[in-house]
Order: structure tokens, then C-alpha cells, then sequence
């Protein structure tokens, strides 16, 4: 199935949950394909259509590549899901786009086992809370570390366990 | 499975596929009393391949849980990525991946330039793969001659490292870094391929193809070997694509999966390569052991490639290797996930730009810290010692998993 | 003689007829020597730099030859080569390591990471700007990754510092 279709399809089955599709305009028809994404109005309906596009025989999106964030820069957060499915060589992103103030989004653990660390990590560097994630704890950095370092507004601390961190 | 495998002779009924997986019913009968205890291993310890710290929970000697604790290099790639230029970026890609540097450089490379709708000259695409398979090799040696180690063998290790200087004694004669290049510039490279590294190369293969089978000989078939690592650490193939394995950790369950066939980047669609899958013949499907096995595949199967190249190579070819590098690298703004095979699997990178000379976001997929989340997932109901021969068979680097 | 060799010129006599002798140096030298020359070495990689710390102990460089042998606990060991970058993570765990280690001991940082930072210098929030923040160095390698040549230096320098090291602070007039 082409992008179109797999958008189509999920149109009519998520009526007015889905947003823009929206294409990379330049470039080759493989940039097109790595480069352009759907949005997603309504956040709440993330871990619904993930395991829909999941179990749907003629979907199979069966690999999950990535979960990235985005500062906007505008007070807005991104998720970004880079899906993939092996066995008819399709794939997909999707992006939900949060409030600063309120990031939160269902977790896709139950989906992709593979979502697990990807999401301690966006809560960990971007500061997005997943609901429903089993292990809901900082990856790479201690529990005290003050903020996240990936969000625009981050200023790093002057010291840490009494370590001087600017240089 | 090549002849090579079929022609020994390792009864099937010796592996410890059984012992190991129901070690934890055999204490159940005798009635013994057992109490969990927590150990920790790491960060300073030698079989963790750097600062990974492991909190293992133990019933007697059966494993219960491992908890990775992960961060302990964490360097802020993506921090510097959006404070640098495109350009800027690329040394702080040899050192996430610092084992295979080139690989890594190659994946950033083709991002940018699919970005940028950037064609490179031919002659710099023949010498950036054969540059990302010497490296295969390089970081596959170091794979191989660590797990000996892990597994209790030391002289591989040493002969591994021997045969990693030749390769990058052909780095350094090119681009003068021995081990963290900066090599891979987008749209060209620093320097052209140096006249000596094709003979070089060619002796490098009949020595190579020598030591791929002496270690062989010492490492894969030694029985104790097998023993130690056959039918440990089992990985379903559908738990795996769910999971997010990719490279020989993904391949040794079985799934012909891999990014240069089936998302071909490069040129790397005019050679002629096998995928090295895992087998039943010697272990199980997915178990430590196979994840060794397609290692060594890959790299007899890396040295058909270099074969490949020295054949098709355009030595008459005068072209700039600088011709195509852009003066101002600014891409359009939108966003891509552009992924390459690393030794380790899957490496994708996914860049948004706002039309800025500095990219907004860089993410790096990277295949180690996905490989790694499946520890505890595959060390469960094992003993404690295979748990040093399952982790060193997913070969992590630690700069890739903490970046 | 070999070893012994080092000793001169302090070494005053020493008996070749085999039926044994007597060596006259001073305590100070011969302690020294004995430092020097068994310099155990804590193995402890922390990120790149540890791969060519690796490849010096591997067969090409044979770091073994000055007498550096890798030993798994910080108990045993005389020194501690911090290869590669210290976070804000694992600073406390490499002080901690250091303090379990028996005196004497001696500190070589490998690598500009450790020295000062390196390239996370300026934007690395959680990068030690130089392990000499929270422990004492002895030896500075630079380099990144330092080549095994310079760390191999970088220990012959260490060896120069012991071995003009004095045991008593008094000063004899």
C-alpha cells in the first residue's frame, strides 16, 4: 500500500481524529516517502490507532523504529512515531503535537514492547509523561537531575552533587 | 549453514539447552529454601563493555531480573546537535559510535544529503562502502575478540586486535585519524582514497579470509565455546521485530532483515551479498551463540563486498572528491528518517530543519540502546554466569546507547 | 643484569661470582624502582579512549612490557587511567573507585575529554569539565583519542615523576 492509502484508510475507519497529512515537496519519490508525516489531532486516540495499525492484517505495522520529540519553540511539544511494517515493507510517521504545560500522552508500551525505553527517554530529555507506561522513570540522567535538557528553555545547572558543570 | 559448520562433528544432545532453561524447576523438587538477593554489577566492572551498571536479581544462581541502570556516558549528542552546523556535527558522530565510526558517519551523511537532494560522485560512494564494510569488519573483530574474552578465550581477542590494525592503518594512510575520522563529509569526503589502501586491501583479504577461519577453528567450534553460549539467552524472531531488535541480533532469530538489501542506501544494491541468518544447526534459533555465528558470517560476507569493490572500482576516475560538497549546507526545511546498517543494526536519524544552517532537532535511533532494552527480556531463568555471555552477545557500545 | 641495570649509578658493588651479594642503594630508590616498574593498572574503560587503551594492551603495543598489568578491583591496583569522558553520572562512582585504591597511588587522564572536557566543553550539561575536579592527576595525555604511542608515553612519564619521587619531606642540609 502506498502512504495515500494507508492515510485514506485510517481516515475513514478514525473519522476527524486524524489531521493533515503533510508531504515533503521536494525531492525524489523515496524523500517524499522518509520525509513526510500525519498529523494527529487528538492525543488521546494515540494508543487506539497505534494498535489498530498494528493488528490490521492489510497494515501489519509490526516494528515500532522510533519515538522522537520536538520542542517547537512555540510552547508546543511533538511526539513523533517512525512505524514500519517488515512483511509488507510500508511505513508511516505520525506526529502529536502537546501542550508545554500538559504533555501527556497514552504510552504505546502495550503495543510495541520496543516503546518502553523510547518513552523514558522523551520523559527523561523532553519531559512528556506517557499514561499507562509500567516503568515510568529517568533513562539517562538520576532522578535529581534539575529539568530537561532538550526543551529550548533549558538552562543546566551551575552545580550538581557539588560538581561545577559550566566550564 | 556453510560446510564449514556441517563438517564437525558437535552432538546436538550435549548443549545445555534444557539444563539452563529449566535450572530454576530443579531447585523447586528438592524443597530448598531461597531467598532473592539483589547484586549489582558495574559500572566499574570488566565484562560490561564500559559504564553499564546491571542490578541483577538473584534466586541462588538463577537469574530473576536484570535491571539495566544506562546513562553513565551520556555526552548530549542531541544537545550539540542543535547548537552546531551540519558540517559541525559530524566528529560528535564518530564518537557516539565510537567502535564503528565510519558506519556512523555514513548514516549521518546520507540524511543530509537526502535531505539536501545532494548527488554524489560515484567514486566517492565506491569509497564510502568500502570504507563502512572495512569498519564492519573492524567493529565485528572487536565484537568477536571481547566475546572470547567474555566467554573465557583470550587469544582470539589478541588475534582480533592484530588484524584491526591492518585496517586501520588504511584509515590513517587516507584520512589520517586512526580511529575517529571525520572522514564522511556531506556530499564528498576530506581526503581521497590514499593509492596504497587497494593493494593494501587485497593483501588485507587473503589475510583476513585466513584469520576468519583460524578463529573459526579456536572460538566457534571449540566445544567448550558452544557449550558455554549455545541455547543461552533465546530471542523469539516475533518478539524481537516487536521489540525493536535490528542487526545480527534481529538476523540470529532468523528474520532476513537488513537495511542494505531491503532498504537499499548507497550503491549498495550493485553487489552481490548474502543476509547471514541464525540456524539450528549448532544452539538454538536466536541464542547467543547464532548472534556470534552471523557476526562471523558477516564478515566473510563484508570481504565478498570489498572483493566486489576492488573490482569495480573507477581508479581512472579524476573527479574531486570535494566536488559535490556544497559551499553552504542549509537544507529545505521539513524533516526525514533516514536510517543506514550499522555493525550494530539499525542506525536512523531523524533530522528537522527549519531552513537554518543549524539543524532544529537531530534523534538518533540507535540500534545499541535497542538491543540493549531486550537484556532483561532474554536473561530471564538463566544462571548468573551466562548472563556475562548474554550481554556480551548483543555487542553494545556504550556511547551509542547513552549518546 | 637487566633489571638491576636501572639501579645505577646508586648501586655501589654488586657480587657477579653467583654465590650472592649485596646491593647498597637507598631505600628511596629502590622503592621507586619498584613502583615504577609494577605500575598495576586498575582496567576501567569509560568510552572511546578505552578502545585504544585496548589496543595498547593488545598485541600490536604490549602495554605488559612496562610492567602494566590490568587487575579487575581498585584493591589491588596502583593505577587508575580514566580513558575517555567523565559524566556528572559517574563522577561520584570514579571518586569512589579512586578512594578504594591503596596508597600509592597515581592518576593518569587519558584523553582531552577528561582533561578538560574536550569537545562537550562547552555545551555538555552533563559532562565534567576535566576529572581533576574531583580527583588529583598526575599524568595529562592529550589527544582524542590520545594514539597508544602517547599513552604509552604518557606512562613513561609517570615513571620519570616516581621515579624522582622523595619518601621523607625533610630536607637534609
Amino acid at each position: 500500500m502506498t502512504q495515500q492509502q494507508i492515510v485514506e484508510q485510517l481516515r475513514a475507519t478514525f473519522p476527524d481524529k486524524l489531521g493533515t497529512w503533510i508531504e515533503m515537496t521536494n525531492g525524489s519519490e523515496y524523500q517524499r516517502r522518509i520525509g513526510s508525516y500525519l498529523e494527529i489531532a487528538s492525543p488521546e486516540i494515540v494508543k487506539e490507532l497505534c494498535l489498530y495499525l498494528r493488528d490490521a492484517k492489510e497494515l501489519a505495522f509490526n516494528s515500532l523504529l522510533l519515538i522522537s520529540t520536538l520542542d517547537n519553540g512555540d510552547g508546543s511539544l511533538s511526539v513523533v512515531y517512525h512505524i514500519e511494517s517488515t512483511t509488507h515493507a510500508h511505513r508511516l510517521a505520525l506526529k502529536v503535537t502537546l501542550n508545554s504545560d500538559h504533555a501527556i500522552v497514552p504510552s504505546v508500551t502495550g503495543v510495541w514492547a520496543h516503546a518502553n525505553w523510547q518513552e523514558r527517554e522523551a520523559w527523561d530529555m523532553m519531559g512528556i509523561r506517557f499514561a499507562g507506561h509500567p516503568d515510568h522513570r529517568r533513562i539517562l540522567l538520576d532522578e535529581d537531575y534539575p529539568g530537561h535538557p532538550l526543551r529550548k528553555d533549558f538552562k543546566e545547572p551551575d552545580f550538581y552533587h557539588g560538581m561545577k558543570v559550566p566550564n | 549453514m556453510s560446510e564449514l559448520l556441517e563438517g564437525r562433528t558437535i552432538k546436538h544432545s550435549t548443549l545445555p539447552t534444557t539444563t539452563h532453561v529449566h535450572a530454576a524447576e530443579a531447585v523447586e523438587p528438592r524443597r530448598l529454601h531461597t531467598e532473592e538477593m539483589v547484586l549489582n554489577m558495574g559500572p566499574q566492572h570488566p565484562s560490561t563493555h564500559g559504564v553499564l551498571r546491571l542490578e541483577v536479581v538473584l534466586d541462588g544462581e538463577i537469574v530473576v531480573d536484570v535491571i539495566p541502570h544506562i546513562g553513565y556516558l551520556h555526552r548530549c549528542f542531541e544537545k550539540h546537535a542543535e547548537m552546531l552546523t551540519y558540517p559541525q556535527i559530524i566528529p560528535y558522530v564518530d564518537r557516539m559510535d565510537y567502535i564503528a565510526a565510519m558506519s556512523g558517519e555514513h548514516g549521518y551523511v546520507t540524511a543530509v544529503e537526502r535531505m539536501m537532494n545532494i548527488e554524489v560522485p560515484e567514486k566517492v560512494e565506491y569509497i564510502r562502502v568500502l570504507f563502512a564494510e572495512l569498519q564492519r569488519i573492524a567493529s565485528h573483530l572487536i565484537a568477536i575478540g571481547t566475546y572470547g574474552l567474555d566467554a573465557g578465550a583470550f587469544t582470539p581477542f589478541l588475534y582480533c586486535f592484530r588484524d584491526r590494525e591492518d585496517i586501520l592503518e588504511m584509515f590513517e594512510k587516507t584520512c589520517g585519524a586512526r580511529f575517529l575520522y571525520n572522514y564522511m563529509w556531506v556530499g564528498g569526503l576530506s581526503h581521497d582514497l590514499h593509492p596504497d589502501v587497494l593493494s593494501m586491501c587485497r593483501t588485507f583479504i587473503l589475510k583476513s579470509r585466513k584469520t576468519h577461519k583460524e578463529i573459526n577453528d579456536l572460538l566457534t567450534m571449540n566445544h567448550i565455546f558452544v557449550e558455554r553460549t549455545g541455547g543461552v539467552g533465546v530471542l523469539d524472531a516475533q518478539v524481537a521485530v516487536n521489540a525493536g531488535a535490528s542487526g545480527p541480533m534481529l538476523r540470529a532469530c532468523g528474520v532476513k532483515w537488513d537495511i542494505r538489501k531491503n532498504d537499499p542506501y548507497s550503491i549498495y544494491d550493485r553487489f552481490d551479498f548474502d543476509v547471514a541468518i541464525g540456524s539450528n544447526n549448532i544452539g538454538q534459533l536466536g541464542d547467543a551463540f547464532n548472534r556470534h555465528w552471523v557476526r562471523m558470517q558477516e564478515w566473510e560476507q563484508s570481504l565478498n563486498i570489498i572483493e566486489q569493490i576492488l573490482e569495480q572500482y573507477p581508479a581512472q576516475d579524476t573527479t574531486s572528491v570535494q566536488s559535490a560538497i556544497p559551499k553552504r549546507l542549509k537544507p529545505p526545511a521539513g524533516e526525514i528518517y533516514s536510517r543506514t546498517e550499522t555493525p550494530r543494526g539499525e542506525l536512523g536519524y531523524y533530522i528537522v530543519s527549519k531552513d537554518n544552517v543549524k539543524p532544529w532537532r537531530v534523534k538518533v535511533r540507535s540500534p545499541a540502546f535497542s538491543n540493549l532494552s531486550l537484556l532483561p527480556l532474554i536473561s530471564r531463568g538463566y544462571l548468573v554466569a551466562d548472563l556475562v555471555v548474554i550481554l556480551g552477545s548483543i555487542d553494545i557500545v556504550l556511547g551509542e546507547v547513552d549518546r | 643484569m637487566g633489571l638491576l641495570d636501572k639501579l645505577r649509578p646508586a648501586i655501589s658493588e654488586i657480587d657477579r661470582s653467583g654465590e650472592g651479594g649485596f646491593v647498597v642503594t637507598s631505600t628511596e630508590t629502590l622503592f621507586n624502582w619498584a613502583r615504577l616498574s609494577s605500575m598495576w593498572q586498575m582496567s576501567f574503560g569509560l568510552a572511546c579512549c578505552a578502545i585504544e587503551m585496548m589496543a595498547t594492551s593488545a598485541s600490536h603495543y604490549d602495554i605488559m612490557r612496562f610492567g602494566v598489568i590490568p587487575r579487575p578491583s581498585p584493591r589491588q591496583s596502583d593505577i587508575i587511567i580514566i580513558s575517555g569522558t567523565v559524566t556528572l553520572k559517574m563522577a561520584t562512582r570514579i571518586k569512589m573507585l579512586y578512594e578504594q585504591m591503596a596508597d600509592p597511588k597515581y592518576v593518569i587522564s587519558m584523553g582531552n575529554c577528561s582533561n578538560c572536557g574536550g569537545p562537550y566543553w562547552e555545551y555538555g550539561y552533563h559532562v565534567l569539565k576535566g576529572v581533576d575536579r574531583i580527583i588529583p592527576v598526575d599524568v595529562y595525555v592529550p589527544g582524542c583519542p590520545p594514539r597508544p604511542e602517547a599513552l604509552l608515553e604518557g606512562l613513561m612519564k609517570l615513571q620519570e615523576k616516581i621515579r624522582a619521587e622523595r619518601l621523607s619531606k625533610i630536607e637534609l642540609a
